[in-house]
Order: C-alpha cells, then sequence, then structure tokens
C-alpha cells in the first residue's frame, strides 16, 4: 500500500511540476512579441548607446573602439556649451511660460459657474494638433512682413518685432509656439486637482478673515503642492528635450536656438554624419533626464 | 517611439476617472455645490464684475486658442492675392473652397494621409496586440521572473525616447539576429511602439483587478487561457481598452523626429513629415499648404471632440491623487 501512495505522489509532483512548465511556456508565448520589441528598441539600444558613445562610427566602415575621444571632442565643441544653455535657457522660459501660467490660468477658470466644459475643450485644442501643425501655422504668424504678430502690433501702434529670426527673441518667439501647444494638459491637470480641494478649508479661511490671495497663497498653494512639484519634472523632462521648434523655425545650424536634441540631429544626420559623437551627447542627456525621471517615478509611486 | 510627448499622465492612473458633474448653471444656483476660491455670496454680490471677467476671459481665450484654427482653415479657401494683403481680412471674401481639393491631389497630402492612417491604424492593433499578452501574462499567469520583466518594462519609463534616437536608428538601420533593415517600411513605426511600457502598465493594473474567481470557474468550464482572454479579460477591460487605444492613435499622429528619421523615403513619409519637408521648398502655394496643415489636424480635433470625456478624464485622473 505504502508503495503505491509514494508512486502516486511521485506522479503527481512530476504532473505538476509539468503543468506549471506548460503554463510557463505559455505565458512567455504570450508575452514573447512584445518583449521582442521591448528588447529591440528600449533595452538594447540603452546598451548600444552607451557602448557607442565610446566608438567611432560614420555607418561607412565598421565601428572601432576610440576610448574616451568622442567625449573629448564634444567638450572641445564650442557648440556643445551653446546647445546646453540654449536649452537651459528654454527649459527656464518654458516653466515660467508652461509651468505658472496654467496654474493660474486654473484657479481663474475654476471660478467660473458658466463655460466650464468649452474652456476645457478650448485650452485642450492645441495639444491635440500634430506639433509640426503648430510650428508652422505659428511660422506664418511670426513672418516679420506680413505676419499676424507684426501686423497686430503695427495697428496697435507697437513697435515690430523680427521674432525667430533676430537672435535677441528666437528663443522667446520657440517659447511662445511651445507654450501655445503644450499648456492645456497641465492645465487640465491643475483643474482637476483644484476640483478636490476641500471646500470647507475656504470656507474656514474666510470665516478667519483671509483676502483671495491670502487662501490662494495658503489653501490652494499647499493642496495643489504635490501635483505641481510633478508636473514641474514632467515639464522639465519634456521641455529639455525640445527639437520641432528650432527644427523648423530656426534650423539646426543656428547658434541661437540650438539645443541638445537638435545637435544630437546635427552629429548624427547633418553634418558629422558621427553617430558615435552623437551617442555620447545622447548619454550626456539621458544621465540628465534619467535624473528627473527616477524622482518622478519615485514620488508618483509613494503618491499612491 | 514618441519623441514630443506632452506630459502624460502620471501612472498610477488606471483608469479614468468620469468628469465632475458640471457645475450648476446659474450662478450660485445651489451653494451647497463645490465651495472654490471666491464664496457663492461674494459671486451673487459681485455679478456684473463676474461677468465683466467671464466675457473678457471668454474673449480672450477664444481669440488665443480657437482663432489660429480658424485662421488657418480660412485662408486655405482665401484667394493667393488675398492671402497676401499686408492686413488680414477675417472672413474670407474671396470663396476657393476648391483649394482643399488642388491641395489633396497637387501636394499628395491624399498619399501621405493614407500613410498616416495605415501606420495609425496598423501599430495602434501591433501595440495592443502585444501589449495585452504581456500585460495579461504578467497580471494572471504570474511566470517565473514576471517580476523582474515588469521591472525591466517600467524601468523603460526613465529612458527619454531622445537619448535613445541614435542606437534605435541603428537598430532599424539592421536589427540584430536578424539582419534586416527596417528603414521606410512601416515596421519602423510599428515595433518600436510596441515597446510602450505606460500602455502595458495601465493595462496590467486594469487586469490585476478582475477577480481570478471569474477565471477559475472559465477553466473549470473548460477555457483555456487564450479563451478567458478573449471571452472575459477583453470585454471586461473595455473602457482602459478605449483610453490606450486613443492613445496610441494620438501619439502614431503626431509623432514627429521618428518618422523623419526612419522614413526618409517621400513615398512613405508621413503627413507631419511631409508638411515638414514641403514647407522647405517654395513650389507649394501658401493657401494650398495651410489646407495641408488644416488636413493633418482634422483627424485630431474630430478624435477630440467626440473622446474629449475619455481624454479629458484620463488627464485628470492622474492627478487626483496626492
Amino acid at each position: 500500500m505504502a508503495v503505491i501512495t509514494a508512486g502516486r505522489a511521485r506522479d503527481s509532483r512530476a504532473a505538476r511540476l509539468r503543468r506549471k512548465i506548460q503554463d510557463n511556456l505559455l505565458a512567455y508565448a504570450f508575452m514573447a512579441a512584445g518583449l521582442a520589441c521591448f528588447a529591440f528598441f528600449s533595452w538594447y539600444p540603452l546598451v548600444r548607446g552607451v557602448i557607442l558613445s565610446f566608438q567611432q562610427d560614420n555607418l561607412v566602415i565598421p565601428p572601432y573602439w576610440v576610448g574616451l575621444e568622442n567625449y573629448r571632442v564634444l567638450f572641445a565643441d564650442s557648440l556643445f556649451y551653446t546647445a546646453w544653455k540654449n536649452t537651459l535657457f528654454f527649459t527656464g522660459l518654458a516653466l515660467v511660460f508652461g509651468f505658472i501660467l496654467p496654474f493660474f490660468i486654473a484657479v481663474l477658470l475654476n471660478e467660473f459657474r458658466h463655460f466650464s466644459g468649452y474652456f476645457r475643450v478650448l485650452v485642450y485644442l492645441p495639444v491635440m494638433l500634430p506639433p509640426i501643425v503648430s510650428v508652422l501655422l505659428w511660422k506664418y504668424f511670426y513672418d516679420p512682413g506680413n505676419g499676424l504678430f507684426n501686423t497686430l502690433l503695427r495697428g496697435v501702434g507697437l513697435p515690430e518685432s523680427q521674432w525667430t529670426q533676430s537672435s535677441n527673441t528666437a528663443m522667446i518667439s520657440l517659447v511662445l509656439v511651445s507654450t501655445w501647444a503644450n499648456l492645456g494638459g497641465a492645465t487640465l491637470m491643475y483643474l482637476a486637482a483644484l476640483q478636490g480641494v476641500p471646500g470647507e478649508l475656504y470656507e474656514a479661511a474666510e470665516l478667519d478673515g483671509a483676502s483671495i490671495w491670502q487662501r490662494l497663497r495658503h489653501v490652494t498653494f499647499p493642496q495643489l503642492r504635490f501635483i505641481m512639484l510633478v508636473l514641474l519634472l514632467l515639464q522639465i523632462i519634456a521641455t529639455m528635450q525640445v527639437f520641432i521648434e528650432p527644427f523648423q523655425l530656426t534650423g539646426t545650424s543656428n547658434p541661437d536656438t540650438i539645443t541638445v536634441m537638435v545637435l544630437i540631429f546635427r552629429y548624427a544626420f547633418t553634418v558629422n554624419q558621427d553617430f558615435g559623437l552623437a551617442a555620447a551627447m545622447s548619454v550626456l542627456l539621458f544621465v540628465v533626464l534619467g535624473a528627473f525621471s527616477a524622482l518622478y517615478l519615485w514620488l508618483t509611486r509613494t503618491g499612491d | 517611439m514618441t519623441l514630443t510627448a506632452p506630459p502624460q499622465t502620471p501612472i498610477g492612473s488606471a483608469t479614468p476617472a468620469p468628469l465632475p458633474p458640471r457645475k450648476q448653471r446659474r450662478a450660485g444656483g445651489a451653494s451647497l455645490s463645490t465651495r472654490t476660491l471666491i464664496s457663492a455670496v461674494d459671486l451673487r454680490r459681485h455679478r456684473r464684475l463676474y461677468f465683466l471677467v467671464l466675457g473678457l476671459t471668454l474673449t480672450v481665450f477664444t481669440l488665443v486658442f480657437l482663432y489660429p484654427l480658424f485662421w488657418m482653415i480660412t485662408s486655405a479657401v482665401k484667394s493667393p492675392v488675398e492671402f497676401a494683403q499686408s492686413t488680414p481680412t477675417f472672413i474670407p471674401e474671396s470663396w476657393h473652397p476648391e483649394t482643399y481639393a488642388t491641395a489633396w491631389t497637387n501636394m499628395r497630402i491624399a498619399k501621405y494621409f493614407t500613410n498616416t492612417v495605415f501606420y495609425a491604424v496598423g501599430g495602434w492593433l501591433i501595440s495592443l496586440l502585444f501589449d495585452i499578452g504581456v500585460a495579461y501574462a504578467l497580471s494572471k499567469l504570474k511566470p517565473v521572473f514576471g517580476k523582474i520583466i515588469l521591472g525591466a518594462v517600467l524601468a523603460s519609463l526613465m529612458l527619454p525616447a531622445s537619448a535613445l534616437l541614435v542606437p534605435a536608428y541603428k537598430t532599424v538601420v539592421n536589427l540584430p539576429l536578424l539582419h534586416v533593415n527596417l528603414l521606410n517600411t512601416p515596421w519602423a513605426l510599428w515595433l518600436p511602439a510596441v515597446a510602450n511600457a505606460f500602455n502595458i502598465y495601465v493595462l496590467k493594473r486594469f487586469i490585476d483587478q478582475i477577480p481570478d474567481d471569474l477565471l477559475d470557474a472559465a477553466s473549470i468550464d473548460g477555457a483555456g487561457k487564450l479563451r478567458q482572454l478573449w471571452s472575459i479579460i477583453l470585454p471586461l477591460s473595455r473602457p482602459v481598452l478605449g483610453v490606450v487605444s486613443i492613445f496610441i492613435i494620438v501619439a502614431m499622429w503626431k509623432d514627429f523626429l521618428w518618422p523623419l528619421l526612419v522614413l526618409p523615403n517621400p513615398e512613405a513619409q508621413t503627413l507631419s513629415v511631409a508638411l515638414s519637408r514641403l514647407s522647405n521648398t517654395s513650389q507649394v502655394p501658401p493657401t494650398e499648404f495651410m489646407a495641408g496643415l488644416a488636413i493633418a489636424s482634422l483627424p485630431m480635433i474630430v478624435v477630440f471632440l467626440i473622446f474629449q470625456r475619455s481624454i479629458i478624464g484620463g488627464l485628470s485622473a492622474g492627478s487626483m491623487k496626492g
């Protein structure tokens, strides 16, 4: 008897193991295609990018190792510093417009008891446009001759501007398009967060004699701190990768507006055809953005 | 691979919350509705000021956000002479709607439009198919190393797409192991679109909430894993599938830098890339070009107006917590 039960137990253990292997094979069959895409277009390029940054590669001859040469060339290139300076300038300006402005727009819209659906659709409409359409449309507005903006300025008797064609106003022109096209997202997220602010807080503050500004400063602002931090990080990550605006409005060789992404594009695909140099620049960008992304992910996870 | 992604919903928002109920129509109608910065009493007391600010905001916002689109759509029907006038006309004085038809054929918008639709729809189907497979397996089949795989997938959220631009381009030119060149093929857009950790995360979070009991019951009735996915998981996941679908299609339609790199052949280009290329040549009359821009925007505007609840709700859901 004992022998038989032991045999059966061994049998069922083997069966269970076989089942488990089968289940696992099935699970991996379900995942195979998706994971292959991740391997080819996410995990492998990450490793390849780092390796490439230590290689000389121009797609013509097989890549070979050059050590830190790419980084040395990079740090010796004056455009490298210009690109970082411009990118930081763009990010800073975009924060002023694209991070602070939506906050006040959201606070204002939240007070209205009419047209709230219309306002939401309105501010988000440009976000839905393909970015290239926004940029090309604004190119017509910025035209120094008959562009809409200069016509407007002329109409009210203000001095005209060269917009994207003058080094003084080029960057701010790029930030304006970018803000117009993107501010809807942040505004709607602020609006949703504002709906979550308990009304009793305002009630209590008002009873204590707090003015509108004081209520904004001591009730609204602290209640929105978390979402503001999240949006700040998202905004920094997004604007440091700015490409379309300078690419289309001012070109890839304009030192006034060349950004990190434009320089990577230039190194790899236009002037130099030097993939190693572009990869080295990408690695540096990745380190900077990766730090912000990690912070963002950590924040949103512990925020649950 | 979206390089110009708008701020996405912070992760942790699996489902879009329904929009908050519409505010009271009359100012301070029922004062029990949501209390905001300014009390209903104050609003009623300063009715005039309220309507003044409201009217002003309406005007300014409509001018800033809607007028550019209006200008784009109406400029296309103006005559080239009227378009070039130094003082622009608000309502077109000349009426040439045939410019749209001319642009559709002359600028070959038809070709690029079809290309873009093909890429977007194909990318949508493939992404959905592959991402659901990964999400379902990680959520319900729980394979060995599942946690590690999920970690590796989520870690890619930290990779800004632009930092991978150069190595990903090299991968497309010569796919490792298989040694095929994907340049100018739809696969160069479709396969990278699958590698979207955000979509997998959203799908997995949703599938996690479906009780295992349902699947066990189906299993006892003899349903295999595929059947369980098809007949139970997918029908229950319809809301999240809708949101993810919109994300994918909108991202594919709006993408610019990646298609610019991997589709150098004009015949294969998307509308965005083709418009950028055509804007640098002076062969296209500006009114026709405006028609091109309008045509490129139209599908997104239509998608937005139809699905605005899901889109705005999906955005809002992310900011609710915290």
